[in-house]
């Protein structure tokens, strides 16, 4: 393979090299933490995807080293490539915070907000998106839309309501499987998806749509309604399956297997699978294999300290990339009141995630 | 009597046929193009004419076809849009009516020039009988050598198809009406890759509008030069206006844009002033999504100017007092029509002709129209007007295609320039229900300072 030239580029005045060719996202997400525009409609492992829910959009502030005018409107960064010397900014511009909190309002205007009753709750992008993005209240004051829930198949529920119309689904079904049965109705705010006349979808890896969703609206009847996913452990499994590379997370509660889905990074997307390959897994694994006894265990998932499905699992805690300081170059931010000058209570030095044991407040003595 | 190049012959009796066409002068620049002028030539000519894109941006055209790559063994094609759907707009439809031959024969040229042997016509499939006009006329320019293998005996091929489409506004944009020409759906592409690299079937691929690409044949007539003469400024050649609206000829009108907007409107010619007596209140210049103009800032410019039937006159003073020439598509109101109903009517067409690929768009246009229906209908409330303003200005520039800043900008303009017909319907609920606001201010003498 020939030499890629590097090219240099500055997100929120954090400077890094990456191959020509890369995104802005792309880009902004080996720095991680905050720098990383949030994405709904994005899967970097479907060809074609992205671009349309717009809550990625990012000032391009200097173009490239060649041509350095600023570029006119907001891009999608998912779908933008860099230039040698351009210049993003994405949290340290006012425009695009106000653009993003728009588009976050936007795709709620029609999100029923059922979040109680939501089995993505927990693992949902959209919840996330809008308790990072959002606003506190919304000025929408009509009827939402409203559809019927439809069966896809004895396996897999689409409640057309929750979407976010980010087309995910439609490319997975196009890329994953050979027959395509599955797309979008109509248009505009009506628009939907939706299969063949209600025709079931029955190919082996289809399943791989619900974990694509960002939302709640394709979901795994298996697991409806069974748990809500923070009360259930994930751990990572595998067995040997001559469909796909058997890599999974098994969400566990006691001996029980709830839900079988594939792996996810940090990002939410499928993870790759040990042979190189995206880990997508075949609909057998996902709603067949619910004993433990069909499993290898290899352990605990590693879970985002930042999610509420880390609530009560205290191994494998991984810390996320802190950018902040050196987004404000240098300067940390700034802390209206110090805990540890005021109070003698909480000790730096006492790591209470090492205590076997809830903690006491005799181990605050020592 | 002004400059005629489009529709000098329009009106002669069978134009339509090829032989009373071909009588008249037609297909003479076919022979000109390709018999003495390489393809270089033509896009020169175009470039020195000035042409600008008829469809609504107004992008020099001679500029866009140099834009088109040429990698070695890639077949490149033109596009020829005439998916007019723009509401009030129907320019393309009487040239395609009346004088098809005119179209084809700046199609072989233009097809030459940019070396594409297959032409596609897009056509809305609303305009399902000029379908058969335009194909009786490619069979016939087909059967006299002027389209089809070997034109004229040069060795070059060029076939013209003609595809309808399923009656979708979006598929006016340019890479959505690629998407569904390709038999996708009508959603439009992220850009880049520009059609100019990446177009139909990944090939190179240039769109254009009926009247851009009809503007062809008098240019390679005249030579660029002498076409550039016509008109003013950077606003060359003629255009086709179509006027509607509440004035006493409504109709399509072909002018040089050295007019004025007060001579378009009330001159005999033309328009032949506002239909029973009225009185003018409002204007949307080129086309539904432009921003509407009160009376008063459209036949003077805010600077206390007159404002002329051309581009950059047009738009003077930018949003905050001007609007475009955008497709020509002029509409008319008078002192009778209510701006927040027609402001709705256009929110409601945008909002169903939405393709809801990128959210702010399909969200917003659907908001939007609720609350205008809310005002329009005694609903209202003071608040909304700050409201639609600022989803308005969340969609605008964030979404894929145009579209967004399409359904922004009428909104954004009402607003601008009638907020106190807004605040009335919100105020007076039940009197706004029986009588209209009227004509009110909005054809007063604007107020110029007096700069020393």
């Amino acid at each position: 393979m020939s030499e890629q030239p590097l090219f240099k580029v500055t997100i929120d005045n954090i400077t890094i090299e990456v191959p020509a060719g890369t995104t802005i996202l792309e880009a902004a997400r080996k720095i991680g933490g905050e720098v990383a525009p949030p994405t709904m409609c994005y899967y970097s492992k479907l060809k074609g995807s992205g671009g349309k829910c717009r809550t990625c959009l990012v000032e391009v502030s200097k173009g490239s080293e060649k041509d350095p005018r600023p570029m006119p409107k907001l891009v999608a960064s998912c779908r933008t490539t860099i230039m040698d010397g351009m210049e993003v900014k994405n949290i340290t511009s006012p425009k695009v915070l106000d653009a993003r909190a728009g588009v976050v309002e936007f795709l709620l205007l029609n999100h029923p907000l059922d979040c109680p009753i939501c089995d993505q709750a927990g693992e949902c992008h959209l919840q996330d998106l809008s308790y990072e993005h959002g606003k506190e209240k919304t000025r929408y004051e009509f009827q939402k839309r409203v559809f019927h829930k439809v069966d896809l198949g004895d396996k897999i529920q689409l409640h057309m309501t929750r979407c976010i119309l980010c087309y995910r689904c439609v490319f997975t079904a196009d890329q994953l499987t050979t027959n395509r049965e599955h797309g979008i109705l109509d248009r505009g705010d009506h628009s939907q998806i939706a299969t063949f006349i209600q025709k079931n979808l029955q190919n082996d890896f289809i399943g791989n749509v619900i974990d694509v969703c960002p939302v709640g609206a394709l979901t795994d009847k298996t697991f409806r309604f069974k748990n809500r996913v923070w009360f259930t452990k994930p751990v990572d499994a595998h067995r040997d399956c001559d469909k796909c590379c058997g890599e999974v997370q098994l969400w566990m509660r006691g001996d029980e297997v709830y839900r079988v889905t594939a792996r996810k990074d940090e990002w939410g997307e499928v993870k790759e699978s040990s042979k190189g390959s995206t880990g997508w897994i075949c609909n057998e694994c996902r709603f067949d294999k619910k004993k433990v006894s069909d499993w290898i265990i290899e352990g605990p998932s590693n879970i985002n300290r930042h999610s509420v499905i880390s609530q009560g699992h205290y191994v494998g805690l991984k810390k996320p990339n802190e950018t902040l300081s050196k987004v404000m170059q240098g300067r940390d931010p700034k802390l209206l009141m110090n805990i540890h000058e005021v109070s003698e209570v909480n000790k730096e030095n006492i790591q209470l995630s090492l205590l076997e044991r809830p903690a006491h407040s005799n181990d605050f003595n020592q | 009597m002004a400059v005629k190049l489009l529709l000098e012959k329009a009106h002669i009796e069978g134009i339509r046929s090829y032989e009373v066409y071909r009588r008249e002068g037609g297909y003479r620049s076919v022979e000109k193009a390709l018999k003495t002028m390489s393809p270089e030539n033509i896009v020169d000519e175009v470039k020195k004419s000035g042409l600008r894109g008829r469809g609504g941006a107004g992008f020099p055209a001679g500029m866009k076809w140099s834009f088109i790559a040429k990698p070695e063994g890639v077949p490149r094609h033109l596009v020829c849009n005439a998916d007019e759907s723009e509401p009030g707009t129907f320019k393309d439809r009487y040239l395609m009516e009346n004088i098809p031959h005119l179209l084809i024969e700046g199609l072989i040229v233009s097809s030459f020039a940019l070396g594409s042997n297959d032409t596609y016509i897009y056509i809305r499939g609303e305009y399902a009988w000029i379908v058969d006009i335009l194909e009786t006329a490619i069979n016939e320019a087909k059967a006299n050598g002027f389209v089809g293998n070997n034109i004229l005996g040069t060795g070059f091929n060029c076939n013209i198809h003609v595809q309808r489409g399923a009656g979708a506004y979006i598929c006016g944009e340019e890479t959505a009406l690629i998407e569904s020409l390709e038999g996708k759906r009508g959603n439009p592409r992220l850009k880049p890759p520009f059609p100019a690299v990446k177009g139909l079937w990944e090939r190179p691929t240039v769109v254009n509008n009926v009247e851009t690409l009809s503007a062809i044949v008098p240019i390679i007539n005249m030579g660029g030069e002498e076409y550039a003469k016509i008109g003013v400024g950077r606003s060359t050649g003629t255009k086709l206006i179509s006027a509607c609206g509440n004035i006493n000829q409504p109709g399509v009108y072909e002018i040089d844009m050295t007019i004025s907007v007060e001579e378009f409107i009330y001159s005999d010619e033309y328009c032949g002033g506002i239909a029973n007596g009225k009185r003018l209140k409002a204007c949307i210049p080129g086309g539904s999504s432009v921003p509407i103009l009160p009376a008063n800032l459209l036949l003077k410019t805010a600077k206390g100017e007159t404002r002329y039937m051309n581009y950059e006159s047009l738009s003077d003073g930018g949003f905050a007092t001007g609007s475009m020439m955008g497709s020509g598509g002029f509409i008319v109101l008078d002192e009778d029509q209510c701006i927040v109903k027609n402001t709705l009517t256009l929110a409601r067409f945008y909002r169903h002709e939405s393709c809801g690929q990128c959210s702010p768009c399909r969200e917003g246009t659907g908001w939007m129209e609720k609350i205008l229906h809310n005002i329009e209908y005694g609903k209202g409330k003071i608040s909304d007007i700050d409201l639609l303003w600022d989803i308005q200005s969340k969609i605008e520039g964030n979404t894929i295609c145009p579209l967004g800043d399409a359904a922004a900008w009428p909104v954004a303009a009402a607003i601008r320039h009638f907020r106190d017909e807004f605040a009335w319907h919100v105020n007076h609920p039940d009197e706004s229900q029986k009588r209209n606001f009227g004509l009110a201010h909005y054809a007063d003498p604007i107020y110029v300072p007096v700069t020393a």
